[in-house]
């Protein structure tokens, strides 16, 4: 075989065995659905119920919907990062860094499984969405646009969250990237257009890369994506995307010890 | 004899503090290696360089005849390590890690299926093939964790102190796996802080401290080298204590007891000459036991100081 073809097999190795991580524990999977269906539960029945006395538009569940999408690849990048630093403290990186397998088979695996795990996670979210009565307008086209955009979010976080997972000496050590990733999409235009916020949050709130995103699977989903806004989603997830991969690669070869 | 391992010059520092000052290190192909020493000496980093987990500052390091800084890939297809703290994935079952591996070699479905079988019994692990490591105890997580190295067949094995925390019975499998394998022409590079471990398997040992080494040798070289051994005597009475005393002149007084320690090589020659010189001056003894030194006692000859009084474990740190 060649190395391709060797790397290729590693990969599969290596996403077969997060995998069975998640079954083996579903758990995981569970609690990635639950706190994403949890928040839209409380902005829907009772922020929702505020926003509809105030005079805002009554399917408050439709304008939520691409945030609690965008939360659940964040909570699901905090649970990679998680397991990352499981593997690195508890010393099995060490052992695959000791055999004839390329440092990426490593991280392919764990990026591969995470997009698996965290996109069952976003359908079951939506399922459970749709239940309470969301209803998008979107056709299959746009459908398809949407989990275009969710996949590239979703290797974008993962991509950062395997760096971070690797970096960390302790699960401690991850808190703050945990804070940005579940923390972040709240300030966003996931529950109020940012135009409502007040000064440097509106700023802020406006530029981040998780409106952008949310701003075009809402656009994909409910109404009219702006190419521009797509144009910035896509550019600020390629990015972070590389971003993370070269950080990553760099850890995966460097010195053990630092 | 072919060399399994060299090392020449090999230097290492971690923020400016030298771990490993100049070593020399030349592992026979075939046999047992062990390097000896306490915490913070530089056994870990040592294996680490040699495994392509770090690389070294300055020096030369061949691996099964590959340069570990410059084909490590090379280095890896042939190398087995087993570290310190075990490094098997918890999640899965003993099985799964077995075949986990087995995969990553590149074995096939049948092979990885028959080897993992046949490592679990050997290793008295078939019961808990099917629980999750999680749920193994200290000694069993480290017979999976050797299990795991052992099923790409490597030629050359790292022990990094594979029976530290281990119960007595794990600890005699351990060293019976390893003369199993040395039988069968693979090479061990073993670390240990315990000399009767290096005593009981290593062919050569080279004594570490403080990054250089300090003594290297076969261990009976080793041990006759360093004061220490001594015959331990228990006399009947006073009487055949004065009868000694005078014989051998008088220069092991303990007072109070009639227990007296008489520095000796331990050999039998030397215990023979001993109990005949005893004999003829008429001090009868009770009871004789050799005592050979122990590592405080090769840490103080060699280097004057206790093993205590070394560097925090920076060795261990990550």
């Amino acid at each position: 075989m060649t190395t391709l073809a060797f790397a290729v097999r590693d990969s599969a190795t290596m996403t077969r065995r997060s995998l069975r991580h998640v079954l083996r524990y579903p758990v995981t999977l569970v609690v990635s659905v639950a706190v994403p269906v949890l928040v839209l539960l409380l902005f829907v029945g009772v922020f929702g119920a505020l926003r509809t006395s105030l005079g805002a538009h009554a399917s408050y569940i439709d304008y939520v919907m691409p945030g609690i999408i965008v939360m659940t690849a964040g909570y699901g990048s905090s649970v990679t990062a998680q397991g990352v630093n499981r593997d690195s403290t508890e010393g099995i990186i060490a052992r695959f860094r000791t055999m004839a397998i390329s440092p990426t088979s490593m991280l392919n695996g764990y990026v591969a499984s995470a997009l698996a795990r965290t996109l069952v996670s976003a359908g079951l979210v939506i399922a459970a969405a749709i239940g309470l009565g969301y209803r998008p307008s979107a056709d299959a086209g746009r459908w398809l646009a949407a989990a275009g955009i969710t996949v590239l979010l979703v290797l974008a976080l993962t991509w950062l969250a395997v760096p971070f997972g690797l970096a960390a000496k302790t699960a401690e050590g991850l808190t703050g990237f945990i804070l940005i990733v579940q923390l972040l999409p709240f300030i966003s235009s996931a529950f109020v257009p940012p135009g409502q916020m007040s000064g440097s949050v509106r700023w802020f709130a406006a530029h981040e890369p998780f409106t952008s995103v949310i701003d075009t699977l809402r656009g994909l989903l409910t109404g009219t994506p702006s190419g521009g806004t797509v144009l910035t989603a896509v550019i600020w997830c390629a990015g972070l995307a590389l971003a993370g991969y070269l950080w990553a690669r760099l850890l995966a070869r460097r010195d053990l010890n630092r | 004899m072919t060399s399994a391992i060299t090392a020449t010059g090999l230097r290492k520092s971690f923020g400016g503090t030298a771990v490993l000052d100049g070593i020399d290190l030349e592992v026979a192909a075939g046999t047992t290696f062990s390097l000896l020493g306490p915490n913070g000496a530089g056994k870990t980093t040592t294996v680490q360089i040699m495994s392509t987990l770090v690389r070294a500052d300055g020096g030369q390091v061949r691996v099964a005849g590959h340069d570990v800084a410059a084909d490590p890939a090379a280095v890896r297809a042939a190398i087995g390590v087993t570290g310190q703290f075990s490094a098997v994935d918890n999640l899965l079952t003993g099985q799964e890690n077995l075949l986990l591996m087995a995969d990553l070699h590149h074995l096939g479905r049948a092979e990885g299926r028959r080897r993992a079988a046949a490592l679990l019994d050997q290793f008295d692990l078939a019961g808990a093939a099917a629980k999750t490591a999680m749920t193994y105890s200290g000694g069993m997580k480290r017979r999976l964790d050797l299990a795991m190295t052992l099923i790409g067949d490597p030629r050359v094995i790292f022990l990094d102190e594979p029976t530290t925390g281990l119960d007595p019975r794990s600890r005699r499998m351990m060293w019976q796996t390893i003369r199993e394998l040395v039988a069968d022409g693979v090479t061990i590079f073993l670390t240990t802080q315990q000399l009767d471990e290096a005593d009981q398997l290593a062919d050569q040992i080279a004594v570490l401290d403080h990054g250089k080494v300090v003594a290297a040798g076969s261990p009976e070289q080793l041990k006759r080298s360093i004061p220490g051994a001594h015959v331990r005597l228990h006399f009947a009475d006073t009487t055949g204590l004065d009868a000694a005393e005078r014989a051998l002149g008088g220069s092991f007084r303990h007072e109070g007891t009639l227990t007296r320690e008489v520095p000796s090589g331990g050999g039998a020659i030397a215990v023979r000459e001993l109990l005949n010189r005893l004999g003829d001056a008429a001090a009868a003894v009770d009871e004789v036991s050799v005592h050979t030194p122990d590592l405080d006692d090769v840490f103080f000859a060699l280097t004057g100081r206790p093993t205590a009084e070394t560097m925090p474990e920076m060795e261990n740190a990550r």
